[in-house]
């Protein structure tokens, strides 16, 4: 065979495509605007998750790999439920897939679940979406026993998610909004120190949300001792402890969020580091969504 | 002339002058050609892209020899009584058979040759260290250099599969027997391609979202085109090997339960490494840090080198200064990476000197033809970075060769006062791989060494735990594709025999 003919074989590859299981959307509804509540056929996952554990999903075969945690499940039916907000193009365009789409990978449960015994009384405190993570938390740290209390977070009433959730699993349920349209007028924080104040008995509290909130309650309880746990979101790539890029700085020591965490005692967290860090795909985030949004337009 | 009368030229081969017209015609009559004449030929380049195209794009760098260099090459094979390349093969391919089909011209006979050994030979062709094994034993290095096995290798390999001749093995009767196998990197590939066709039905893990491990996160597609290890992979489904991809053993489903809920009868753990060593200096964690995993995974499992048409980003190489920590096979692929992706400098930083890299002197050798820059006897100190945290330079020290260590490397001792700051932008960690902690975590009863590393019995591969075996770099830590392909064979062999109640002590 001459020179040509073996460059010719060499430009026309076998091509086949490799047959992937994906993952059917059973239900998408909207909780707010821009907070979508997907549940999604991964019967594995279902089966095995635990409070405080998340998944990491691709969209579609050139996505990112996005770590979001797993609000709950139903291993009768094989189906998981993440709820979503869309910040930037992944998540956005998570947030277009009604029932019926596919999702082409979901791997999980990752990360290790939190840590539920019977504390005594119990905070969970959700900001924000955040209030979907701490919601199945809220679920364990109810079951093993302990007086529930639970403060909701959000910027105004019409994107409060979870109340009805929340308050069945509570033994008291708040919801504080910053512009006062709905509930307690202010943060979680101030809703916090205001039970502290009242003098009631705290053993633990679980807060999850933005950066600037968890880093805020980690200071309202450092002062009494108060075990306080929050779950970090740092930048993922394979979520198996494979890469080291969601490392967090804890106690001085460097910790990887996917398989360390995600949930880590508050008052040893870095959260400069971690803010910092969260800041490394910045021009690149900006300009995947500026891009996806003109994809939108277009369609 | 020659063509007509070999015999009679053969004998008086001491006064010939070999020439290229002498070798084309005794290419088609290799069994005419004497010892001399094979001495006479020199080792065949393999032929590559040019060093300033290919360091802008991320196509093999290698382009493979033609069938007239591979029968050119093959002939300076002396085929020898006692081949000692043979045993400085980890899987021991019968490299003068395998050679001697090529010299005869025929490819496929070749490939099916290498195939009774080595199931992978696109990949091993590639990326086997066949400077320290095969070729090491060559007897020609005595005098002259080495047959090119591995260029060899690849050879036959590609040559099957590019002109649609891969055959499939045949596949013994169903035993009944399930096995499964964790991770699909060469370790796992390699078992589940025995046991397949030893008859007993196989599954494959995987975590990650494509298969092949290592083989497509870490090794980049300018060393390793990831269309070979997925058509290896078709070939594996084709024999009948389950693939599930997106289970993370530990996590998605534990040791235990494979045995005990999904029935599976034995266990292959081929996870890899897949724990990245951080240095523990300061400003390790500033914006622009990465370690190799994250980076090469980055570009080569996620295709960040095509963001945005790929949603997953990189740090942006593009006019940086990028600098490697380390002098591995793996730092040689990220610095290499970084320079395709634009970087103005890329550097190599090594604390001891060139002579003690671990890297292959091929990957060495391209990297420097690429323009990669090498700043050997230096030590990273600290990384140091702006306000906003992104790293700005590496402080290192100066380091000198002292006496040999326990490694029997020479041991680099700092020089006094030597502290000077590397300006940078991106720094990328290669510094070795610990174990990932999720098998040990989720079945404490399988027995670890100190460094967290899978204990077996190096006969059968075979782990403190019953019907649970493994091989690769969980049990070698960060070692090469061969010698996991290699355990993984003979973990395939040991489960058979386990399974099927043959009784080797005898």
């Amino acid at each position: 065979m001459t020179f040509a003919l073996i460059r010719k074989a060499r430009q026309s590859p076998l091509s086949y495509e490799i047959k992937k299981q994906m993952h059917k959307i059973v239900a998408a509804i909207f909780l707010a605007e821009n907070i979508k509540k997907i549940e999604i056929e991964a019967p594995r996952i279902a089966k095995k998750r635990k409070a405080g554990q998340f998944i990491m999903l691709r969209v579609n075969q050139t996505g990112e790999r996005v770590p979001l945690t797993i609000a709950d499940a139903d291993p009768e039916k094989g189906t998981i439920t993440i709820i979503v907000q869309g910040m930037g193009k992944s998540t956005k365009e998570l947030n277009t897939k009604e029932a019926g789409d596919t999702i082409s990978d979901i791997v999980g449960p990752l990360g290790a679940p939190s840590d539920i015994e019977n504390f005594g009384t119990a905070v969970s405190i959700g900001g924000g979406v955040g209030t979907a993570i701490a919601y199945p938390t809220a679920v364990a740290l109810k079951k093993a026993g302990n007086y529930v209390i639970t403060i909701n977070g959000a910027r105004s009433k019409d994107l409060v998610i979870l109340e009805k959730e929340m308050k069945a699993v509570s033994d008291e349920a708040y919801i504080t909004t910053d512009d006062g349209s709905y509930g307690f007028h202010g943060f979680v924080t101030q809703k916090l120190q205001e039970l502290i104040d009242s003098g009631k008995k705290i053993d633990y509290v679980l807060a999850i949300g933005p950066i600037p909130m968890m880093r805020a309650i980690a200071e309202v309880t450092r002062p009494y001792n108060i075990k306080t746990m929050v779950s970090l979101n740092p930048i993922m790539v394979d979520g198996t402890g494979m890469c080291g890029g969601c490392r967090v700085t804890v106690n001085n020591e460097t910790k990887f969020a996917c398989v360390d965490g995600p949930e880590f005692d508050a008052h040893q967290v870095d959260f400069k580091n971690l803010t910092d860090r969260n800041k490394l795909y910045l021009p690149e985030e900006k300009q995947s969504a500026e891009a996806f949004a003109h994809k939108c337009k277009l369609q | 002339m020659m063509t007509f009368l070999p015999q009679f030229f053969a004998g008086m081969a001491f006064f010939r002058i070999i020439t290229p017209s002498f070798l084309e015609n005794n290419i088609m009559c290799p069994q005419h050609i004497t010892t001399k004449e094979r001495l006479a030929i020199p080792r065949q380049e393999m032929p590559s892209q040019s060093p300033d195209v290919r360091n802008k794009n991320f196509k093999e760098v290698n382009l493979g020899y033609t069938p007239e260099l591979a029968r050119k090459e093959a002939l300076r094979c002396l085929q020898c009584k006692d081949p000692a390349c043979i045993k400085g093969c980890p899987v021991n391919i019968k490299i003068d058979q395998f050679i001697k089909f090529i010299a005869d011209g025929d490819f496929l006979g070749a490939a099916r040759k290498i195939k009774e050994d080595n199931v992978l030979p696109a990949i091993c062709g590639r990326v086997c260290p066949q400077e320290d094994q095969c070729e090491k034993a060559c007897i020609l290095t005595k005098k002259y250099t080495s047959v090119a096995i591995g260029n060899l290798e690849r050879f036959a390999a590609d040559h099957e599969r590019e002109t649609g001749n891969v055959e499939l093995p045949a596949v013994k009767a169903s035993t009944g027997k399930k096995v499964a196998v964790i991770g699909s990197g060469p370790a796992g590939l390699s078992c589940a391609n025995d046991l397949i066709q030893l008859g007993h039905a196989v599954t494959v893990f995987e975590a990650l979202h494509e298969l092949g491990g290592v083989l497509v996160y870490g090794i980049p597609e300018f060393r390793l085109p990831k269309e070979i290890v997925k058509q290896e992979i078709e070939g594996l489904k084709q024999l009948g090997v389950k693939f599930i991809t997106n289970v993370l053993a530990g996590r998605s489903v534990t040791v235990d339960e494979l045995l005990n809920e999904e029935d599976f009868d034995a266990v292959f753990i081929g996870v890899g490494a897949g724990l990245p060593w951080f240095m523990g200096i300061p400003g390790e964690n500033l914006l622009g840090v990465y370690s190799a995993n994250e980076f090469l995974t980055r570009v080569n499992l996620m295709k960040s080198y095509q963001f945005p048409n790929n949603d997953t980003p990189v740090f942006n190489c593009k006019g940086k200064n990028v600098a490697v920590f380390g002098g591995g096979n793996t730092a040689m692929d990220a610095v290499r990476t970084a320079k395709r992706l634009g970087a103005e400098h890329a550097y190599i930083v090594y604390r001891r000197s060139e002579a003690e890299m671990p890297a292959r002197l091929e990957e060495v050798h391209h990297a420097r033809e690429e323009g990669i820059e090498f700043l050997m006897l230096m030590n990273p100190l600290e990384f140091v970075g702006n306000e906003q945290q992104w790293l700005t330079g590496a402080k290192c020290l100066k380091m000198e060769l002292g006496e040999p260590d326990e490694s029997g490397r020479r041991r680099p001792i700092p020089i006094k006062d030597s502290e000077f700051i590397l300006p940078i932008d991106m720094a990328v960690i290669s510094i070795g791989n610990g174990s990932n902690p999720l098998i040990k975590q989720s079945t404490p009863d399988i027995e670890v060494s100190k460094r967290d590393t899978i204990v077996v019995d190096l006969n059968t591969m075979a782990t403190s735990k019953e019907n649970v075996y493994a091989g690769g770099d969980i049990v070698t830590g960060g070692a090469t594709v061969i010698l996991a392909m290699g355990a993984g064979r003979t973990a395939a062999k040991a489960i058979h025999e386990k399974l099927m109640g043959i009784d080797t002590h005898e």
